[in-house]
């Protein structure tokens, strides 16, 4: 069934018409999610009107970390199967998480300064959080600083993959260092530990942040196939 | 067998005389650490849990600068296309270069420890450990750095890049590695540093050797 999407002509087909799809749900999404978060959702007993941080905050962590498992995926694909759509798919994903990796340290730094008194601290999440950050800056650097594209490409899916280590050490940092940051409230075996009232926006924006990932990915992705033919074209006439 | 024993014997001569050998990397080691109680001043009670965490910091760092070079001269002079074509597998010479650089600076490095982190005010006793924990800390950082150099081979002034991407994956060898420099949970923070170097170990070669059979396309 991959193979199906894995051409490049039928991709373009198929994207045209679900990216300006995905886009439209992400404005959609979001003018849900945003008002009802930053607005109509109840505040926090504790910590007041800074827990809407963490509908901004909270989303952008789990795409950060998504997105990175994506780009391993493809990387791996790009690797094996030597497949152009794959390498596209990881370059293009790559600045659209580390955008989402920085804003989550940005809002917990934002939250972080009220509620717990500091800007920053170095707890285990945060510190395999920036780590994941640093990851995708030496993997942007890394394909850009290499001329050839394919072969850019091979050797940053060889990085992308051994950076997937960090991946389960921001997952369960929580768990095996229990400092500062709080542990897993949403996804536990238990069920979620957060109000539905909370629950329910912070899911709208999750599916938001989502949507506009796929949106910015498939955009970015088209350039990156247009660029190509132009040069492939210009290369066949000869032109500079 | 005979071809990883000659690349060792191969990488471990030039390193220990080419270029300013294996005292390069020291000298920057010694120099570095000592910019330390300029910087922060000479009180006892501050170098003393300061120190030791800092001396780490400057043996990563000083094995960070013998990076760069590591297989971009192989790439250059034909010597990795020689390998390449040896039946001997490419991980296996990766892996004896990586043993020719941890014995030619790492250990060297590992030892310099010592001295440096009795001039920051370590406690006595905890020098042995230093010295040890700091000598598996260098397998772990070069057995990552195998792979930065790999990828980053074929680039032009590649030193800061090798940084950026090698420096993330430099942080558990130095959260263990400077936990065991101030004496906090040593057989433990040991044992993990101790697993950091053997994954790095285990993983690194492999990784290096995918990224020089690209860069040798």
């Amino acid at each position: 069934m991959l193979s199906q999407f894995a051409n490049p002509a039928r991709f373009m087909s198929l994207s045209a018409w679900a990216a300006p799809v995905l886009a439209l749900l992400a404005v959609a999404l979001f003018a849900i999610g945003v008002p009802w978060a930053l607005l109509l959702s109840p505040s926090d007993y504790q910590q007041g009107e800074t827990v809407r941080i963490m509908y901004v905050h909270v989303p952008a962590a789990w795409w950060s970390l998504a997105v990175y498992a994506i780009m391993g995926a493809a990387s791996f694909v790009g690797l094996v199967w030597r497949h152009v759509l794959a390498d596209i798919a990881a370059r293009a994903a790559a600045p659209i998480g580390a955008t989402f990796a920085g804003l989550c340290l940005l809002t917990g730094s934002l939250w972080g300064a009220p509620t717990w008194g500091t800007w920053w601290e170095w707890d285990g999440r945060l510190t395999s959080m920036l780590v994941l950050f640093v990851i995708y800056l030496g993997y942007i650097a890394l394909w850009s600083s290499i001329e050839d594209e394919e072969k850019a490409a091979r050797l940053a899916a060889i990085l992308c993959l051994v950076g997937l280590v960090n991946l389960p050490v921001v997952k369960f940092s929580v768990d095996w260092w229990s400092t500062l940051h709080q542990p897993a409230s949403v996804f536990r075996a238990e069920g979620s530990a957060v109000h539905p009232d909370m629950l329910g926006p912070l899911m709208i924006m999750a599916g938001a942040y989502g949507a506009l990932f796929g949106a910015l990915l498939m955009m970015s992705m088209r350039a990156a196939i247009f660029r190509r033919r132009v040069e492939a074209a210009r290369a066949r006439i000869g032109a500079p | 067998m005979r071809a990883v024993f000659e690349t060792f014997r191969r990488d471990f001569a030039l390193m220990w005389n080419g270029g300013g050998g294996a005292l390069a990397p020291l000298g920057f080691f010694l120099g570095a650490t000592s910019l330390v109680p300029l910087a922060m001043g000479s009180d006892r009670a501050l170098l003393a849990a300061a120190g030791p965490p800092l001396v780490w910091i400057a043996a990563a760092l000083a094995v960070l600068a013998t990076l760069e070079r590591l297989f971009q001269a192989d790439l250059e002079d034909g010597s990795l296309d020689q390998m390449l074509l040896s039946p001997t597998p490419l991980e296996a010479l990766v892996l004896a270069k990586g043993a020719a650089l941890w014995c030619a600076v790492g250990l060297p490095l590992a030892l310099a420890g010592a001295p440096a982190a009795i001039a920051l005010q370590a406690p006595a006793a905890h020098v042995p450990v230093i010295v040890i924990s700091l000598a598996l800390g260098m397998a772990a950082f070069i057995a990552i750095g195998l792979v930065g150099a790999a990828v980053t081979a074929g680039v032009r002034r590649g030193g800061v890049l090798i940084a950026l991407i090698v420096l993330p994956f430099f942080a558990p060898p130095i959260i263990f590695g400077a936990a065991v420099a101030q004496g906090e949970a040593v057989a433990g923070a040991m044992a993990i540093l101790g697993g950091c170097a053997l994954g790095a170990l285990a993983l690194g070669p492999i990784a290096a050797a995918a990224a020089l059979r690209l860069q040798a396309e």
